[in-house]
């Protein structure tokens, strides 16, 4: 990975010719549906014999209370930390966020960079910035390394390449990295651990994310299942952990209920194979672990979504991904399509607020609002609300909101806004709707057979002879 | 924050009937089985005739003062504490879980929350406010079912269809693969994005004709609409009919048939 790389930017506007091309793309097809089917049954297995809906409710309220009190525990984790010997710093935006880490780079005189999985780290477009300052930023969890090899973003928030398969992966790191063509999944993996074990023992600074920051104790947690983590966070002189600002939480006890409901909601499993919590440098006594230890905490949008009592939900999510799993467009679409850090439902909620809304128009809309995503989320999120919500800013609000989120107004349309205001004005007036439907009715036989793209893929519903208000003043009622 | 409990009222003897926009255009017959279903129970059924649609397509669509104001015209014709009970999972949805917060801070808040804690959904009510029992007087047959995601998860009925269904002593229900997954509809989000929406249909069609049923039954016809348009156009061997169409073609005495 050390020829410099054209960073894959995605327009966020292209999403439906990247919709039509993924649709018709049988392997993406194939590659999701059976991953999110594989996904769903596990989740599922896991919760048996749970009180899920408690658990939920215990996770939502943990998530609120952390929230309700965002400002002093960010406070008392900077003191914690701090204490514990981890140096914090504050990032407005991604920008700021990347100019953080390559100042402790320059610092330190650093010029390899391996990295845990981090999507704040995505968020901020850390490997590009860092590329472009002469500092090389290897991932090594393994389905970044792959994403990473293909000179793409992730697809998936906790499988980053999820898109891909054996064959495909085969393809890839033989082509990458000289591996033979194998659709042995133990041969990919050792040869993938053998080529990232040297860059470990090389790097000099390890960039990490973090899953719950433990404002009491000044902990910070890192779930994975790789041990790169571990590796990330330990071997390297210097840890610099990238995180958001709404993933502390008050103290330990916090953590057991959302470590229960992430393993369980996100890959289907009781307990991750690691446990991270780091609470500080290598001590004097110590043999292992880093000199340095860094925390950023990046904002980049979050405190104006926490100025609003409702958009303010999106920040309890944990980052389990179980949205986009139970998400039949996801599955159809796949996560490239969005052209977002954060695919899938919690993508729809939370990027209009980080690129804004104009940027991120299709977003709110491409949903069926079935409801699967709020019914899975584990910290209970109302996504489908949201979403609403979202559109309602996207039509520049309504006489008792005024729209405030970024961008706002940008879906709305002169011809668009006046046919819901003919469509509101005769729904509103009974005897207007009677003779419109009861005409409609009678004339049912010059419907057109053609109705937009609803015909595309159907046929046009049938108006009956005779509407139910019609049959029923008959009958007298 | 959790889902309120259902508390069902006992059995009334009258009813509001709110018969949803699609039922009265496209599928009247579906509003007049439910009707027959209640009466057949000693029910009076009570329909407002100013009534006109419950307002979703554009409050999902976000446009909030358009949808109020076409809610607001329903508010008013529900005067007495009686049910109201509709016949489809995503109008009543909409009643009860989104007037209380679309009349938020206005004038009608009240009213608004009071209207939704009256509403049910018709197969819920027959079931478990009527204890309907039913008597299958049809042919042997095959179907499946699709129940919409409203009716699943805002109207909380996943249960209901099935065990009506049950009742009848000669239809055996059939389960398609990933039942609990949407159609595709979402109202305006099938013309805004008809591809998607239209694969999400295709695979709807394909799991519901792999169970072997010919049939299928549904309690809301915006799913009715998606799933019979998409399986027609593509010559696919299978039709569906709302729920209660279903139920009283095979219960009703004068005509035993039913699919």
């Amino acid at each position: 990975m050390s020829e410099a790389t054209q960073h894959p930017h995605i327009d966020v506007k292209e999403f439906h010719p990247r919709a039509h091309e993924a649709l018709h793309n049988p392997q993406i097809r194939q590659n999701f549906r059976k991953a999110m089917d594989g996904l769903m049954s596990k989740r599922k297995a896991a919760f048996e014999g749970w009180d899920l809906e408690t658990l939920r409710e215990l996770g939502a309220n943990v998530r609120l209370r952390a929230l309700a009190n965002l400002p002093d525990l960010l406070e008392q984790l900077e003191q914690k930390l701090t204490e514990n010997g981890i140096k914090v710093h504050w990032a407005l935006d991604g920008d700021e966020a990347c100019r953080i880490v390559r100042d402790i780079c320059v610092a330190r005189d650093a010029k390899t960079v391996i990295k845990g999985k981090s999507m704040v780290s995505e968020e901020m477009e850390l490997n590009h910035f860092l590329e472009r300052e002469g500092i090389e930023a290897l991932e090594s969890d393994l389905g970044e390394y792959i994403v990473q090899l293909a000179n793409e973003t992730p697809s998936h928030i906790i499988m980053p390449a999820i898109h891909k398969n054996t064959g495909e992966i085969s393809e890839l790191m033989h082509e990458k990295t000289g591996t033979d063509l194998s659709h042995d999944v133990e041969y990919l993996t050792a040869a993938a651990r053998q080529q990232l074990r040297e860059k470990f023992m090389n790097a000099d600074v390890g960039v990490s994310g973090v899953n719950f920051a433990v404002a009491e104790t000044g902990t910070l947690c890192l779930v994975e299942n790789e041990g790169n983590g571990r590796m990330t966070t330990t071997v390297p002189r210097c840890h610099i952990a990238v995180t958001g600002i709404e993933k502390v939480v008050p103290n330990l006890e916090d953590v057991s209920a959302l470590l229960a409901l992430l393993t369980r909601s996100a890959t289907g499993q009781h307990i991750t194979t690691y446990f991270n919590m780091i609470s500080g440098p290598r001590k004097a006594d110590e043999l292992d672990g880093p000199e340095e230890v860094h925390l950023v905490l990046v904002d980049n949008g979050r405190s104006s979504i926490y100025q609003d009592d409702e958009l303010l939900d999106t920040l309890r999510c944990i980052r389990c991904g179980a949205c986009m799993n139970h998400c039949p467009v996801y599955t159809r679409v796949g996560g490239h399509t969005y052209g977002t850090t954060y695919p899938g439902p919690i993508g729809k909620i939370l990027m209009p607020h980080l690129i804004g809304l104009d940027e991120g128009r299709h977003l709110p809309s491409a949903s069926s609002l079935c409801g699967a995503c709020g019914e899975v989320c584990p910290v209970k999120i109302p996504i489908p609300d949201l979403l609403v919500r979202l559109r309602r800013e996207s039509v520049d609000g309504d006489k008792l909101h005024p729209a405030k989120v970024r961008g706002h107004g940008s879906k709305r349309t002169p011809l668009e806004a006046a046919i819901w205001k003919c469509w509101s004005w005769m729904h509103s007036r009974p005897g207007l709707y009677r003779t419109g439907t009861r005409l409609a009715s009678r004339f049912r036989k010059l419907q057109p057979g053609r109705a937009g793209a609803w015909t595309d893929f159907r046929t046009a519903p049938k108006l009956a002879g005779k509407t139910l208000h019609e049959q029923l003043r008959e009958r007298g009622k | 924050m959790a889902d309120p409990i259902k508390v069902y009222p006992s059995r009334p003897e009258k009813v509001y009937f709110f018969g949803t926009c699609l039922i009265d255009m496209f599928y009247p017959d579906a509003g007049m089985a439910g009707i027959q279903l209640l009466e057949r129970e000693g029910i009076e059924v009570i329909f407002p005739q100013d009534q006109t649609c419950c307002g979703q397509p554009a409050f999902t669509s976000g446009y909030h003062d358009e949808a109020r104001s076409v809610a607001r015209a329903q508010l008013e014709l529900f005067p007495e504490d009686w049910p109201i009970v509709v016949p489809s999972g995503s109008c009543g949805g909409m009643i009860r879980k989104h007037y209380p917060d679309l009349f938020k801070d206005t004038p009608d808040e009240l009213k608004a929350a009071e209207v939704a804690g009256r509403v049910w959904e018709l197969t819920d009510f027959l079931l478990n406010v009527c204890h309907v029992k039913l008597d299958d007087l049809g042919e042997p047959t095959t179907v499946a079912m699709h129940t919409s995601c409203s009716a699943r998860r805002e109207m909380g009925v996943a249960e209901v269809g099935p065990a009506l269904l049950g009742q009848l002593n000669n239809v055996t229900l059939v389960e398609q693969v990933r039942a609990e997954e949407c159609c595709g509809f979402g109202g305006t989000f099938a013309v805004r994005h008809p591809e998607i929406s239209g694969a999400m249909v295709e695979e709807k069609v394909e799991a519901l004709v792999d169970t072997g049923a010919r049939a299928f039954v549904t309690t809301d016809c915006g799913c009715l609409m998606n799933i019979n348009g998409f399986a027609e156009k593509n010559r696919h061997p299978i039709a569906g009919k709302h729920i209660l169409s279903f139920l009283w073609e095979r219960t009703n005495e004068n005509k035993g048939g039913g699919l």
